[in-house]
């Protein structure tokens, strides 16, 4: 009992050690985390009919080095990620303006870096960065100091910079991820509703303008969304082969390795965006359910740790990283069954690539932060002693 | 105040958490029911998407039938060709393999520029004729070397083989590719490569040669790579067809007759069955098969003996003297004239201001004598009692003026010609002239080969209607010949009086074998040789017949009696001879058509009808076991 209380204590000061740090993780979402990933694995292996190359194999390697990065992300003090919250965003901003200029220069569309070892997306990094960033802003400001239209200025900034940058990379989902995550965000903070409706409405306006700013291939992907029979041998070709690939998994599925519309590569990208689809055909709806049901279990996860912490800065980051996975599910799904234009969102832990993945730990890594600082007390700038 | 402050944000965020949660609910269900919608409402739509994605249905060509003669012998059947393919993306370089394959096959530089060009066209999978009809040796040392050949496969088809080449050329007719004209909905006709029937046999029985087609399902996938076969369903192979053709009697009457522009025409006179039925010259229907290179067509085209046509039954002849049959058996049943009565032959005959000429000074002649002199007054005189449309029924009785029957394309009916028929054709009246003309078998009076043959038969038949017949069913043993009775005693009787036919028949007798106690030069020509058969006293009856070709002009022929050799090949006169045999009971009859043969009928026709007249007497089946039985051995093979 005794231990305990004295723990509390510690757990509420943030002075704990290392170990003590691991040991308060929560070894049950690293556990769902793996049953999330063993799916994808699973997926990668058929994708490449049993082998574990060139898939299945090196993404493994990079869940365990994400489960390292997890842990180590999630031993740092909550409040120096508070701290350095913007120092953490204007960084990866300089680095996302890096690569756009590159790109304009180099005439290319290349929107990552190349650090040897992997290869760093700038654009990824951003969604991490801006909850941070956000976080950080609404932590400590006041219901009254919501109110006032001049406090929204900043944010709204801070989203609109990057998305400005992003868009014409083009790279359309990220975009809509970081809008839409953060929106949610600023609701969850306190941003009352007509001010959402009133940005919703200036978007719209605006909107002809961003059309015009899209790419062709983008206002096509929109295009054959409304209309998918349009082109079935372009844009719509790719719907309309999910849609057959699913529906044809039925109840059971096929079979694990026995998918035939994307072993015969009728799929396209079946180890990337499309992956949800082969998952669906060989273990039918079933399979399909049993993964939405993984992804529930995890945004469970994200709201109780987001109740449980007593921080608002921890809170808005446990909404903003929950909303982040919410989306990327859902805009995936959502878009290899038919519902929304194919914008390019990958399904989290599942589908083949590393920097995704390694973000994505990274994210889980913060939750697991918050979660581990859920008690300690925070000053409105991430002071130690600042009670 | 801090902790009023932070209760109240604390219960907005729950509140705010708690719509964002429903909201999120709500998309995750909206998730949920579009998977239940495409997995399970619509899964049967996609499951049949998927398939059709998936699954590549193709046609197998079955087997086509082979065609057979009556004991059972291929006329026509199907030979295994080897095909050389390369499979581009299994070569490692194209050129390299064709390299090293030209030096074990024939490779010429027309056909490794074709190559080359598929190669490029072509999906790297698809498999491409490099060459088609190896040699059995050529795919042997393909074979061997095939290990040093990467991408080269050997492939095995089957392609239609006539093995007795020009024998039968005509009435088989041949194969080749379908045409847009031939498309009838028959999936099989789209196959690439696809033959059918374009002449003859092959062409009349094509459906029942054809088969059905066979289906292979194979999975390919999105780039139309076959993957692995799912299900084969094998065709039905085509039916053999049997022929009433005995290929022995085809092959001698063909080389029987030579270079000349002749048809021959063996027939049973019960049944019907033509046993040799020969144009000639002919052509090769393996060169049909396989395509005439341009020279072959320009040849076969141009040459005057015209060996594309069938003249069995698309050559139209004045018959000449053995048209005299049937004006012989008109006179006897309408009694103009009794057999002992004669008519004197002064060498010509003057009808008013008409003068005829005979061949000969024959004197006074009665009718057996007139038949087997062949004496053109003694007809004149009869004609002129009769008149032509007394002449044209009986001439009608005994099939001439229609088709056979037997069902081969392009076939003629021939001219019987009438009072009527003349006003109607030609706007003129008929004419004594005309008739006298038609009395000996030339004038408008014109016949096939196929209608000679079967004149004689229904005289050797005891004047029974029998039809020529092609096509046998295929009956074994007793079945067969009880068949064979059943159809003989089917045919009509053409009501001719038995002593009528009996005058014509020794008229005939005569012609072969001279009148009673002497020996004409033709009878001498025409005896068989002492051997087998004339131990059973097997003789010929026949009717000789020279017809001059029509149009010829009085100087031309003129100019024919001084000097045969001096006139035109295409001007000279035809050549007939009509025959039956064994003259005491016949079961064959000949009809032997020669093409502007100098001689005539009796020196050049009669001959070859002898010869073959006796090949057919020795192959006489009746003197050996059953022939249905033998097809019945030689199996189902189609190879």
């Amino acid at each position: 009992m005794s231990d305990m209380g004295f723990m509390s204590a510690r757990l509420r000061r943030g002075d704990m050690t290392a170990v003590e740090k691991l040991w308060q993780m929560s070894w049950s979402l690293i556990f769902l985390l793996c049953c999330i990933f063993a799916f994808g694995f699973a997926m990668l292996l058929s994708a490449a009919n049993g082998n574990l190359n060139p898939w299945a194999g090196p993404q493994l390697a990079r869940f365990v080095v994400g489960l390292g990065m997890l842990a180590a992300v999630a031993i740092i003090d909550v409040r120096l990620l508070l701290r350095y919250a913007y120092v953490f965003y204007a960084i990866v901003f300089v680095l996302l303006v890096v690569v756009e200029v590159r790109g304009f220069v180099g005439g290319g569309a290349q929107r990552w870096i190349d650090l040897g070892v992997f290869q760093l997306q700038p654009s990824e990094l951003m969604k991490p960065a801006i909850v941070l960033a956000l976080a950080r802003y609404f932590h400590g400001v006041g219901m009254e100091e919501i109110g006032q239209p001049t406090t929204l200025l900043l944010p709204i900034l801070m989203i609109l910079a990057p998305v400005a940058l992003i868009i014409p990379q083009p790279d359309l989902g990220t975009a809509l991820l970081i809008i839409v995550g953060s929106g949610i965000l600023l609701f969850m903070a306190g941003v009352r509703i007509w001010k959402f409706l009133l940005l919703g409405g200036l978007g719209l306006a605006a909107s002809p303008v961003a059309w015009g700013m899209l790419h062709d291939y983008q206002k096509d992907r929109i295009r054959t969304l409304l209309d998918p029979e349009r082109d079935p041998l372009g844009t719509g070709y790719h719907i309309l082969q999910s849609k057959i690939a699913l529906g044809s998994g039925g109840l059971f599925g096929k079979g694990f390795m026995a998918g035939t519309q994307s072993h015969l590569n009728f799929l396209p990208e079946r180890q990337t965006d499309f992956i949800f689809t082969m998952l669906a055909e060989e273990f039918g709806m079933v399979g399909g359910l049993v993964l939405l049901s993984l992804y529930i279990v995890l945004l469970i996860y994200g709201y109780a740790i987001a109740f449980r912490c007593r921080h608002q800065f921890g809170r808005l980051v446990a909404m903003g990283i929950t909303t982040g996975f919410f989306l990327y599910f859902f805009i995936n799904i959502a878009m290899v069954m038919g519902l929304i234009p194919v914008v390019g969102v990958t399904l989290p832990f599942i589908s083949y690539g590393g920097t995704s993945l390694l973000t994505l730990m990274l994210c889980v890594g913060l939750l697991m932060n918050i979660h581990v600082h859920r008690d300690v007390h925070m000053g409105v700038r991430g002071g130690f002693n600042d009670f | 105040m801090t902790i009023t402050r932070d209760s109240d944000w604390t219960k907005m965020f729950t509140r705010r958490a708690a719509v964002l949660g429903g909201f999120q609910a709500t998309l995750v269900a909206t998730l949920v029911g579009r998977m239940y919608y495409l997995q399970v409402i619509q899964s049967d739509r996609y499951k049949m998407l998927a398939d059709d994605n998936r699954i590549n249905i193709q046609l197998l060509a079955p087997p086509r039938g082979r065609i057979l003669d009556r004991f059972g012998q291929p006329l026509a059947l199907n030979k295994q060709q080897f095909r050389v393919l390369v499979v581009p993306e299994q070569a490692l370089r194209v050129g390299d393999t064709l390299e090293s394959l030209a030096q074990l096959i024939d490779l010429g530089d027309h056909e490794r520029e074709r190559i080359k060009k598929e190669v490029g066209r072509k999906r790297a999978f698809v498999p491409i004729t490099i060459k088609e009809n190896l040699s059995w040796d050529e795919m042997s040392r393909v074979q061997v070397n095939a290990p040093d050949l990467p991408g080269i496969t050997i492939d095995e088809g089957l392609t239609r083989f006539y093995p007795h080449g020009e024998d039968a050329a005509h009435l088989l007719g041949y194969v080749s590719s379908v045409d847009e004209a031939d498309l009838n909905g028959d999936p099989l006709l789209q196959l690439p490569g696809f033959r059918i029937g374009k002449d003859g046999v092959e062409k009349v029985y094509d459906l029942q040669l054809r088969g059905k087609g066979g289906t292979s399902q194979v999975e390919v996938n999105a780039y139309g790579r076959a993957i692995r076969e799912l299900e084969r369903k094998e065709g039905e192979a085509g039916s053999d067809v049997v022929l009433t053709i005995d290929e022995r009697l085809q092959s001698f009457a063909a080389k029987r007759l030579g270079e000349e522009s002749a048809s021959v025409v063996v027939m049973d006179v019960h049944t019907g069955d033509l046993l040799a039925m020969v144009s000639n010259p002919s052509f090769d229907a393996n060169a049909f098969s396989r395509g005439l290179t341009s020279e072959e067509w320009k040849s076969l085209s141009t040459n005057d003996h015209k060996p594309l046509i069938n003249k069995v039954l698309s050559g139209q002849y004045s018959p000449g003297s053995t048209f005299k049959t049937v004006v012989t058996l008109a006179a006897l049943e309408h009694a103009v004239i009794t057999p002992e009565q004669t008519v004197y032959c002064s060498g010509s005959y003057a009808l008013g201001n008409y003068i005829k000429h005979c061949h000969k000074v024959h004197g006074s002649v009665s009718m057996v004598r007139a038949i087997s002199l062949s004496c053109d007054c003694y007809f004149y005189e009869v004609a002129r009692r009769l008149g032509v449309d007394k002449i044209a029924v009986m001439a009608k009785r005994f099939g001439l003026g229609q088709v056979s029957g037997i069902g081969l394309p392009n076939e003629k009916s021939g001219l019987v010609p009438t009072e009527a028929w003349k006003k109607a054709a030609r706007g003129e009246r008929w004419s004594p002239g005309d008739t006298l003309n038609v009395g000996i078998g030339q004038g408008d009076v014109l016949a096939t080969p196929i209608q000679l043959a079967t004149l004689a038969a229904r005289i050797g038949n005891g004047s029974v209607a029998v039809k020529p017949r092609l096509v046998r069913p295929v009956l074994s043993g007793d079945k067969a010949a009880a068949a064979d009775d059943a159809l003989s005693a089917s045919f009509d009787s053409l009501d001719i009086p038995a002593p009528n036919l009996a005058i014509l028949r020794q008229g005939m007798f005569d012609v072969v074998n001279g009148p009673p106690g002497a020996t004409t030069a033709m009878a001498a020509r025409l005896r068989f040789p002492k051997d087998d058969l004339e131990r059973h006293e097997f003789t010929v009856s026949g009717k000789t017949g020279t017809a001059a070709v029509r149009g010829l002009t009085g100087a031309e022929r003129e100019a024919q009696k001084r000097d045969p050799e001096s006139v035109p090949w295409h001007l000279r006169d035809n050549a007939f001879f009509i025959c039956f045999a064994p003259s005491a009971a016949p079961r064959y009859s000949i009809a032997v058509v020669v093409d502007h043969a100098l001689g005539g009928g009796g020196a050049f026709a009669a001959p070859i009808a002898r010869d073959i007249m006796e090949e057919v007497l020795r192959l006489d089946p009746s003197r050996k076991p059953r022939v249905d039985d033998q097809i019945a051995q030689n199996g189902e093979s189609h190879i």
